[in-house]
């Protein structure tokens, strides 16, 4: 019965550890992919895709994905919110790739909100 | 749907919001008898007898935020239009079991589409909750669970992205080796 290989898990294993800090600190950023039916169907799994090579890169425990299910605006899926500490989430309409990566290293690494992406700005 | 993943991915949420921290998920292809059957199975807290009728329905839903909710109907007429059949078996405190069968090699079938990539995902967003995914080709079967998973990353959380990127491409290379008749088993 094929399984998924223990030597992977072990390899895995051994490699986060030893570039990530395993206490858990504060988060600074949130990052929400809207994973309801219509996000899926509209691409968020390519969108998710590429937020976890960055994540995988950017290799910060202070920064949280998190996934959601429909938030009721379907039209604009996918969508994704940005949540950084002491700034304003900002809800990111029509996302994908590309957009995903742009969004990353300039607004959660860089704080630089990228209004054009934008849907809101919630105060 | 375009791919049947987005059926099951339905099912899988609706297991999520009946709160279920075990959601069961199996594919099942035999080309001998020509049939695919798909099932997902949760042990949330279940449906009350008088609704399993009712459910089924595409204008019952339990959202707030519209009135449509199209998840099982949707479901159910895809495995209608491939000659198949749909099973739907809840118990209060519980939990249900959504079933569809399909013919395999239907023209209407739409393609299964990435089931590792949507596993994934919401293994990502609710590591509180465990997956179960069971693929089976022709007798050989693939099997995922994500409490065995937990165990060997002892402490590593799974939803680390490192972990779940990996995760993704380990399924997605099994069940392919499923196809292929290479043996995945894990290495002595």
């Amino acid at each position: 019965m094929a399984k998924l290989t223990i030597e992977d898990l072990k390899k895995l294993r051994e490699s986060a550890r030893k570039s990530t800090a395993l206490r858990e600190g504060e988060t600074t950023v949130k990052i929400t992919v809207h994973m309801g039916t219509c996000g899926i169907a509209a691409g968020a799994r390519e969108v998710m895709d590429a937020l976890l090579e960055e994540m995988a890169e950017a290799d910060r425990q202070d920064i949280r994905v998190v996934t959601s299910g429909c938030m009721g605006m379907c039209s604009s899926e996918p969508n994704v919110t940005v949540e950084a500490r002491d700034q304003d989430p900002v809800v990111y309409q029509h996302m994908d790739r590309n957009k995903m990566r742009q969004v990353f290293k300039r607004h959660v690494l860089l704080g630089e909100a990228q209004t054009d992406f934008a849907l809101a700005r919630i105060k | 749907m375009r791919e049947l993943s987005l059926h099951i991915m339905d099912i899988v949420e609706n297991g999520l919001s009946a709160g279920a921290d075990l959601i069961q998920v199996s594919i099942a292809e035999d080309r001998k008898e020509n049939r695919l059957r798909i099932a997902v199975k949760d042990n949330g807290r279940g449906i009350p007898q008088d609704l399993l009728q009712r459910v089924l329905s595409p204008f019952y839903t339990t959202r707030t935020t519209r009135r449509v909710g199209l998840g099982l109907s949707l479901f159910r007429e895809a495995a209608r239009r491939c000659e198949g059949e749909f099973h739907l078996v809840s118990k209060e405190g519980e939990g249900t079991e959504v079933s569809a069968t399909f013919r395999l090699d239907h023209i209407d079938l739409a393609p299964l589409g990435d089931m590792a990539g949507s596993l994934t995902s919401f293994i990502m967003g609710r590591p509180d909750v465990d997956f179960v995914y069971v693929h089976e080709l022709d007798g050989k079967v693939f099997r995922m669970d994500t409490r065995e998973v937990k165990k060997e990353l002892d402490g590593l959380p799974i939803n680390n992205p490192k972990v779940i990127r990996h995760l993704a491409a380990s399924i997605r290379e099994s069940v392919a080796d499923l196809k292929t008749g290479a043996d995945g088993s894990a290495a002595p």
